[in-house]
């Protein structure tokens, strides 16, 4: 069959006067700048300096919010496929106790596996890996091959993951990790790695089968399977991928605060959504950019050290930060809606 | 002004005297209407006059929904005057719309599917008990009588997900008639219905006229035109092109109206060589739903599908398609056994398959018609390193979407906003990308404009002389009739009879699908 040969039967209309749209992006953007924008000019009223003209405290806000953007990468990919995550936080603390646990020196009386010290660095970081895909895993698995919601299934998780990272060493923080290992979180190289991720990321699920097929399945599930979409194996796969997403998340977190401890990543699942909703994603799947979510993630990143900056109490921080979320959702309702009319 | 308050009976809401019938219900001038790259309304008028049914025609994309929507209060227009009831009236939403007594069935089907049908209907309206609760007795009562009043016969209390299209669609029918408005507007409220219900729905519609209510009805079907229509209008690529009664004009007016040019061929059917067994079916089943399907297709043959709602048509076709996997039978694809238990694999045996509703299993709403035409052929030669090549792919869909004259301004465009007709052209075209062997089409022309149509039955028939094996469900009777080789007709879940093209007439047809 060569549709090609088909002669054309009329060339579709190029009616001109394209109204001219800003890109998603764009628009978060300008609210990214905004954000700033009103904390120079507070800095200036209150604390007599400038807020962005600091090399220092940019390198911080960013780094701060480095591991919240790992997470996001991965969260952003389920919530545009349809789904949610909210085991993310607890997969960063298991993760963080099972390679802190083999990343142990043997200078150190007390390690967790007296056997296991020393090890070469490579042996943490694949077992925080393989934790957080092995958590990722079970969700996908979970998820698509029975009916439990996303949420109910996500949930168990978060609070299972959670347990048994507080259970690997009865509730004791594991310490005296190998520089090698803490060298993974050290100065910037947090950031280098979102960045990269998000990067990578970015370019899969812009140019690869495997990123249509996420928009696909967001967009309408029944239709994707009719177009012969593996739908369970692709929720599968998803669900993975942000799975071993919060496991480097766990490994940077614990190599950057030189141990592991069980109350690590609480409540990064909110923060990761929240970056991802921020930064465009519609909770209604389909919908959704990576480069949303680092705009995303460095308002949250902004908001932060913005408050810090003017010396806010951290309790206002919180509020203010549930009620831009709040905002961020009711914005997306509203462009759905005023896309139809 | 919901005249139709629960606690009055519906008989005698519904038969209030007749509006005098030359009275103007609906005026609206100057109508312009534009969305980033398309003007899809300009300088539109139209008037609606009481006691009559005006059809609207005009090819897929000239405006016609767009028009019944701002009528229906959903877009507001940029431009134009807008009087009901003489009275001039800027409508702010569909709820202020029907305040004001109009009602419209969307070209879409807009229903809740894990809700009940009287919950449905009554939705926003529900009647109270004396606690302020729902009194369910009541709505199911409620329903029972309009549901007698326009013979529907289908239980108030089952949830629309387990409908059919077409008993859906009768949902619509009854949920807009419920408001007793004085305006009707239904956007192409046949192209899910089978003979019929059509008959079914015109004796609703007939009924409304006697009642001195105005109904627009938009259609692509030219006898329905004639049968139903007092009045039509017409438009092309957003312009009013002209209204006239419908006893002064001839078929070939209307389509000389509509496109602008002659359509000569209405069903070009070309007989050609036909070739192996394609495909091989015996005694497919799918327990509670068909029974016993036995038939065979070869290459290059054409195997029409009639039948009514209920008989089980598009469920056969989703069982061939792996959509719901049968429970007993076997297929055969080129003599060799197969199980077929996910539309993925069907597509490894090189099958197609067009559904029939394409909001709820086509469209990705919220992608671009170039993203919704690749998804299926994302894959063998169209990757490199893992990456899709996006540029062969576009030029693929450029090349497609020109041959079936998809109407609009690129591809990066949301398929949300095209019309109807041109969404199910996208469709078409992703499954003929796929290069099917066998092609299952589940009313391939649905909402598709005359001259659209007829290319596409060739497109098909030029398939066919390829050797692609084809079969073709469809409720038009003369589509059937025009393109089929053999025609299987079924009843209540199971074939009743399959009739040679030579052999096949309209009464032959109904006969068998009557059972
Ligand atoms: N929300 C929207 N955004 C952008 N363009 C739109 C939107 N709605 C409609 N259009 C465009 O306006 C034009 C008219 O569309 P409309 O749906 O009114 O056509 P129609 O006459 O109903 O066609 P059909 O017979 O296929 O249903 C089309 O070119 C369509 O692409
Ligand atoms: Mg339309």
């Amino acid at each position: 069959m060569a549709i090609s040969n088909t002669q054309a039967l009329g060339k579709s209309p190029k009616p001109g006067a394209f109204r001219f749209k800003l890109p998603a992006e764009a628009r978060i953007f300008m609210v990214l700048l905004g954000v700033a924008l009103i904390f120079e000019l507070l800095g200036w009223i209150f604390v007599g300096q400038s807020f962005i003209a600091n090399k220092e405290r940019l390198i911080v806000m960013i780094l701060q919010v480095s591991v919240i953007g790992i997470i996001a990468v991965g969260v952003t990919q389920i919530i545009i496929m349809g789904g949610i995550d909210l085991s993310s936080g607890s997969v960063v603390a298991l993760t963080a106790m099972v390679s802190a646990s083999l990343a142990q020196t043997s200078d150190f009386a007390r390690a967790v596996f007296p056997t296991l010290t020393d090890l070469p660095v490579i042996a943490p970081l694949a077992a925080g890996l393989l934790v957080g895909l092995v958590c990722g895993l079970i969700n996908g698995t979970v998820i698509a091959k029975t009916a439990i919601p996303p949420f109910i299934a996500t949930l168990g998780v978060m609070v299972t993951a959670r347990g048994m990272a507080k259970w690997y060493t009865q509730g004791e923080p594991i310490s005296m990790l190998s520089d090698n290992y803490a060298a993974i979180g050290a100065g910037i190289n947090p950031v280098i790695i979102f960045l990269v991720t998000a990067l990578v990321f970015h370019i899969i699920l812009s140019y690869t089968r495997y990123g249509k097929y996420t928009y696909a399945i967001g967009a309408n599930r029944a239709a994707a399977r009719v177009a012969g979409i593996n739908v369970n194996r692709h929720l599968i796969l998803v669900y993975t991928v942000a799975g071993l997403l919060s496991g480097l998340a766990g490994v940077v977190t614990s190599a950057r605060a030189v141990s592991g401890q069980a109350g690590m990543g609480m409540m990064y699942e909110l923060d990761a959504i929240a970056a991802a909703v921020i930064g465009g994603t519609s909770l209604n799947g389909g919908l959704g950019k990576i480069t949303g979510t680092v705009i995303g993630t460095l308002i949250l990143g902004t908001m932060t050290s913005g408050f810090t900056f003017l010396r806010i109490d951290a309790y206002y921080q919180e509020i203010v930060k549930g009620i831009i979320i709040v905002v961020a959702v009711v914005a997306d309702q509203y462009r759905q809606r005023n896309r139809r009319s | 002004m919901l005249s139709l308050a629960p606690e009055k009976p519906l008989t005698t809401a519904l038969s209030q005297p007749p509006v005098a019938a030359q009275q103007l219900l609906i005026d609206v001038q100057g109508v312009r209407k534009a969305f980033p790259g398309v003007v899809a309304l300009d300088d539109v008028s139209f008037r609606l006059r009481a006691g009559s049914v005006h059809a609207l025609m005009g090819e897929n994309g000239a405006g016609k929904s767009t028009l019944m929507k701002i009528l229906a209060g959903v877009y507001t227009p940029d431009q134009g005057v807008y009087r009901l009831h003489g009275r001039e009236i800027a409508l702010t939403s569909p709820l202020d719309a029907l305040e004001n007594g109009i009602a419209m069935i969307h070209q879409e089907l807009n229903l809740m599917p894990f809700m009940s049908i009287a919950e449905n209907i009554w939705i926003r309206r529900e009647p109270l008990n004396r606690f302020g609760l729902i009194d369910h007795a009541r709505m199911y009562q409620m329903t029972r009588e309009l549901f007698a009043q326009l013979s529907i016969e289908l239980d108030p209390q089952a949830k629309v997900a387990s409908l059919s299209i077409s008993s859906r669609q009768m949902v619509e029918i009854a949920r807009a008639v419920s408001y007793n408005s004085d305006v009707l507007i239904m956007d192409e409220p046949t192209s899910a219905l089978t003979e019929h219900e059509v008959a079914h729905l015109f004796r609703i519609v007939r009924m409304l006229r006697e009642q001195g209510k105005g109904i627009i009805y938009i259609t692509h079907k030219m006898n329905e035109l004639f049968e139903i229509a007092d009045e039509v209008s017409v438009f092309r690529d957003g312009h009013f092109i002209g209204c006239k009664q419908v006893e002064q004009l001839s078929h070939d007016e209307v389509i000389r109206m509509m496109v602008g040019r002659e359509i000569t061929e209405m069903f070009p059917k070309t007989i050609v060589p036909i070739g192996e067994v394609a495909l091989e079916v015996s005694h497919l089943t799918l327990d509670g739903v068909f029974h016993d399907v036995s038939f065979s297709l070869r290459q290059g043959e054409i195997l029409g599908v009639a039948g009514l709602i209920g008989s089980g048509r598009s469920n056969v076709a989703e069982t061939l398609f792996g959509v719901s996997p049968a429970s007993s039978g076997q297929i055969r694809i080129n003599g060799q056994p197969v199980t077929i238990d996910s539309p993925r694999t069907a597509m490894q045996h090189g099958m197609a398959f067009l559904t029939e509703d394409r909001k709820d299993t086509g469209c990705f709403l919220s992608l671009s018609i170039q993203e919704n035409m690749q998804i299926s052929v994302l894959g063998g030669d169209n990757l490199q390193a893992g990456f899709v090549r996006q540029q062969a792919l576009d030029a693929m869909c450029e090349a497609m979407s020109g041959t079936l004259r998809v109407k609009t301004p690129n591809l990066d465009e949301r398929i949300e906003n095209l019309s109807g007709g041109n969404q199910q052209k996208v469709l078409i075209g992703r499954w003929l990308l796929t290069n099917p062997k066998i092609l299952i089409l589940d009313e391939p022309t649905r909402g598709i404009d005359v001259g659209a149509k007829a290319e596409i039955h060739k497109l098909i028939c030029k398939l066919a002389g390829q050797g692609v094996a084809v079969i073709m469900i469809s409720s038009e009777l003369p589509e059937v009739l025009g393109m089929s080789d053999r025609i299987m007709v079924m009843h209540e879940g199971r074939v009743t009879g399959i009739v040679d093209r030579a052999d096949a007439t309209q009464v032959s047809i109904m006969t068998l699908a009557a059972g």
